[in-house]
């Protein structure tokens, strides 16, 4: 069976899907990175995918801009998640509510 | 000679934004003084243009464009003509004697600057009333006095009864200004122009019906600012006011606006006469409803009030008969010798701690002299005794009215007369002679400052001459715009017999009302009288108007209120909840709680995805379902 654009797309639809339900569900902060790596990483499936299939290489430099800002955005989150753990020794994201409004 | 047109328009506006300036602080001589010169400067400059217009010269000026729109073209002109030059005459003359008389009076105001801004604004547009020319220049400058009247009457604001009678007299003359402008319109519609000269030359087309309609709405809004029955309780409460004011606007000058109105327009009415008619019938009616209502009451300024009402019953008289220039000429009289009986009337208050039951006074002319000189001077010449201005001129109207042939207003007239006499002399004679019933009050009656009477003293000197120095002059004057007309009895006994008769008649009433007041008895049969409490109560008109018209419309207003609170309330309110509402059921989404922002973020982006979804499918999709729709 030939891989085509469709499948490509199908499991990028499922991987942010996934994403999706472990942002809204986990409440480990280690486990929301996670999740976002896996949203990020669906829609870099999608476009290098389209890219391929239009021939065209700006979807494919567009998913190397989004490992990159991914990359420090990671860096940057778990810099602060540390720290947050030092102080609190929980990761738990029920007790961030010093923003409540 | 333009630019003293402008002196005599503007000077009285200086002025009044010069002492407006200093309105909110403390009493300053130089504000009384500087609008007095302003006044001053004002009347020179008319004075001027007299002799200008003696000379047979006529000043028309357009100052720049006002309104100029379409097919309407209104621009800030003024003329002075021999009419109006009359009035500039009449209104800088008084105004500049009350400007310095008040200098005195309100003395010890703490207002002093406010006021005198309030009257040199009201002379200023008096003035561009007078002289505009056209109509709705005029119809500013009535509206422009309607408000400074509405000001100074309610001068003393912190008293009840002041601000009250302010609003009734704006009210009131806001009734007839609608009508006013209605008949302003009506000429418009019909000639295309407001001012005087293309309407004078054009009303000779129009037909009959629509002079008739116009003529009755201008008279109505001359029947307002004049408080002419039924529009006339607002002058009597309009003493309210200071008594400087009292004596130029409510006696001299703005309800003289309504005659004024009826001379100006007279190519309009005079060919009209059934409305003319009408106008002299009410005038008669007038001169006598008012001068009845005079004979009882026990306050000094109402009395004279009514006085002035019953007056301006006279000009109206002499003006709906055709006799235009003999209304002129006695409000011209009348506007001297009544602003001197309110200024000595306000010289007696200032003595009595601004006592007004003439009951309560008697025996003032020792204590008082000037004053009562000056009052009695000023009650003869209203009473129209030979040589004094009330003589030509009131007389002159009893000669048009038996001239044309209306006996009955003749009769009603010359009645008037004597109860004028009467009531005149029964104040003069309560207020000066008798016993000096006020040393039981505890009064300390004192004469008014030196300077005050100086001041009256120039109408004193009108009052006494301007009937027989000025007749000839004026009438060789007007009769260039008004109709001529010398209204003489051709029978040479009659004339004298009629004459020699009202003035007898007249000091009979005087020595009469003498007679009965010097001792300030009161009669307590006669008071609880009918007659005299119909009197009394001003034939109850006051009460009337009260049951009928304010407190139907306090219900009709409390009814409005409740559907204004049903409808417009609480529609407005019903939206405010809305948003009140769903704000205060969805701020609980803001709990501060990452995880649960992140849950309502995604249910954005769904919400997003699905709108935009949505929006492409119908967008690609257009055609089928319009088609789906015309189906």
């Amino acid at each position: 069976m030939e891989i085509t654009l469709t499948h490509y797309l199908v499991l990028s639809t499922v991987l942010f899907a996934i994403g999706l339900v472990g942002v809204m569900r986990r409440k480990n902060l280690l486990m929301l990175f996670f999740a976002t790596e896996i949203l990020l990483n669906s829609v870099n499936i999608a476009l290098v995918a389209i890219s391929h299939y239009h021939g065209d290489f700006t979807g494919q430099l567009f998913a190397f801009f989004i490992i990159a800002i991914a990359a420090s955005e990671v860096a940057v989150g778990l810099g602060l998640l540390v720290l947050w753990f030092k102080r609190e020794n929980k990761i738990d994201l029920d007790i961030m509510t010093s923003m409540k409004g | 000679m333009e630019m003293y047109l402008y002196i005599a328009l503007f000077a009285p506006l200086v002025g009044s934004l010069t002492a407006a300036l200093f309105g909110a602080s403390k009493k300053t001589m130089f504000t009384g003084l500087f609008a007095s010169g302003m006044l001053f400067a004002s009347f020179v400059s008319s004075l001027l243009l007299l002799i200008g217009v003696l000379e047979g010269n006529t000043y028309h000026v357009e100052m720049m464009t006002w309104i100029a729109t379409g097919d309407l073209y209104v621009p800030f002109g003024f003329v002075v003509n021999e009419v109006t030059v009359t009035m500039m005459m009449v209104v800088t003359t008084v105004s500049t004697v009350v400007h310095v008389y008040s200098i005195g009076y309100m003395d010890h105001d703490k207002s002093f600057n406010r006021f005198f801004s309030y009257l040199s604004a009201f002379v200023f547009s008096m003035m561009v009333l007078v002289m505009s020319d056209n109509l709705l220049g005029l119809f500013i400058g009535w509206e422009g006095v309607g408000v400074c009247s509405w000001l100074l009457i309610g001068f003393w604001y912190h008293k009840e009864s002041a601000t009250w009678a302010a609003n009734e007299a704006f009210i009131m003359n806001r009734i007839a200004d609608l009508a006013m402008l209605i008949g302003i319109f009506i000429i418009y519609w019909n000639l295309g122009t407001l001012q005087y000269e293309g309407i004078f030359a054009g009303v000779n087309e129009l037909n009959h019906g629509v002079l008739t309609a116009a003529g009755i709405f201008l008279f109505v809004g001359a029947m307002g600012k004049s408080a002419q029955f039924p529009l006339h309780t607002w002058l009597a409460d309009a003493m309210e006011g200071p008594t400087p004011v009292s004596a130029l606007i409510h006696a001299a000058t703005m309800v003289t606006a309504g005659v004024y109105l009826v001379v100006r327009m007279n190519p309009l009415y005079d060919l009209i006469p059934d409305v003319g008619l009408f106008i002299a019938s009410l005038g008669a009616f007038v001169a006598m409803f008012a001068a009845t209502m005079a004979l009882v009451n026990r306050d000094m300024k109402r009395i004279i009030a009514y006085s002035t009402l019953s007056q301006l019953g006279y000009m109206f008289v002499a003006a709906g008969l055709g006799a235009y220039w003999v209304a002129l000429f006695h409000l011209m009289a009348h506007a001297f010798f009544k602003a001197l009986l309110f200024l000595g009337a306000g010289n007696v208050m200032h003595a009595m701690d601004n006592e007004l039951d003439p009951f309560k006074m008697g025996g003032l002319r020792k204590a008082m002299k000037g004053t009562f000189i000056m009052m009695t001077l000023a009650s003869v010449a209203l009473a129209g005794i030979f040589p004094f201005a009330g003589f030509f001129s009131k007389d002159l109207i009893l000669e048009v009215a038996f001239v044309e042939h209306h006996y009955i207003l003749y009769t009603v007239l010359l009645l008037t007369a004597g109860l004028t006499a009467f009531y005149s002399f029964r104040l003069v004679s309560l207020i000066f002679h008798g016993e000096e019933r006020y040393k039981l009050f505890g009064f300390h009656p004192h004469e008014a400052y030196k300077y005050m009477l100086v001041a009256m003293s120039p109408l004193l000197i009108l009052a006494i001459i301007a009937g027989f120095l000025f007749k000839g002059t004026y009438y060789e004057m007007v009769i260039a715009m008004l109709p001529a007309g010398e209204y003489h009895v051709h029978n040479q006994v009659v004339y004298w017999v009629m004459t020699i008769g009202t003035q007898l008649f007249v000091i009979a009433a005087i020595l009469f009302a003498y007679r009965k007041y010097e001792n300030a008895k009161i009669d307590l049969k006669v008071e609880s009288g009918f007659f005299y409490q119909l009197l009394f109560n001003q034939y109850y008109i006051p009460k009337l108007y009260d049951e009928l018209f304010s407190k139907p419309y306090v219900e009709l207003s409390k009814m409005m209120w409740k559907i204004d609170n049903a409808v417009v309330d609480a529609s407005v309110d019903g939206i405010a909840n809305v948003f009140y509402g769903t704000g205060n059921k969805t701020h609980t989404m803001q709990n501060g709680n990452l995880s649960s922002m992140l849950r309502w973020m995604v249910l954005g982006l769904v919400a997003l995805l699905v709108s935009a979804a949505v929006f492409i499918g119908i967008v690609t999709n257009a055609d089928a379902i319009m088609k789906l729709l015309g189906a």
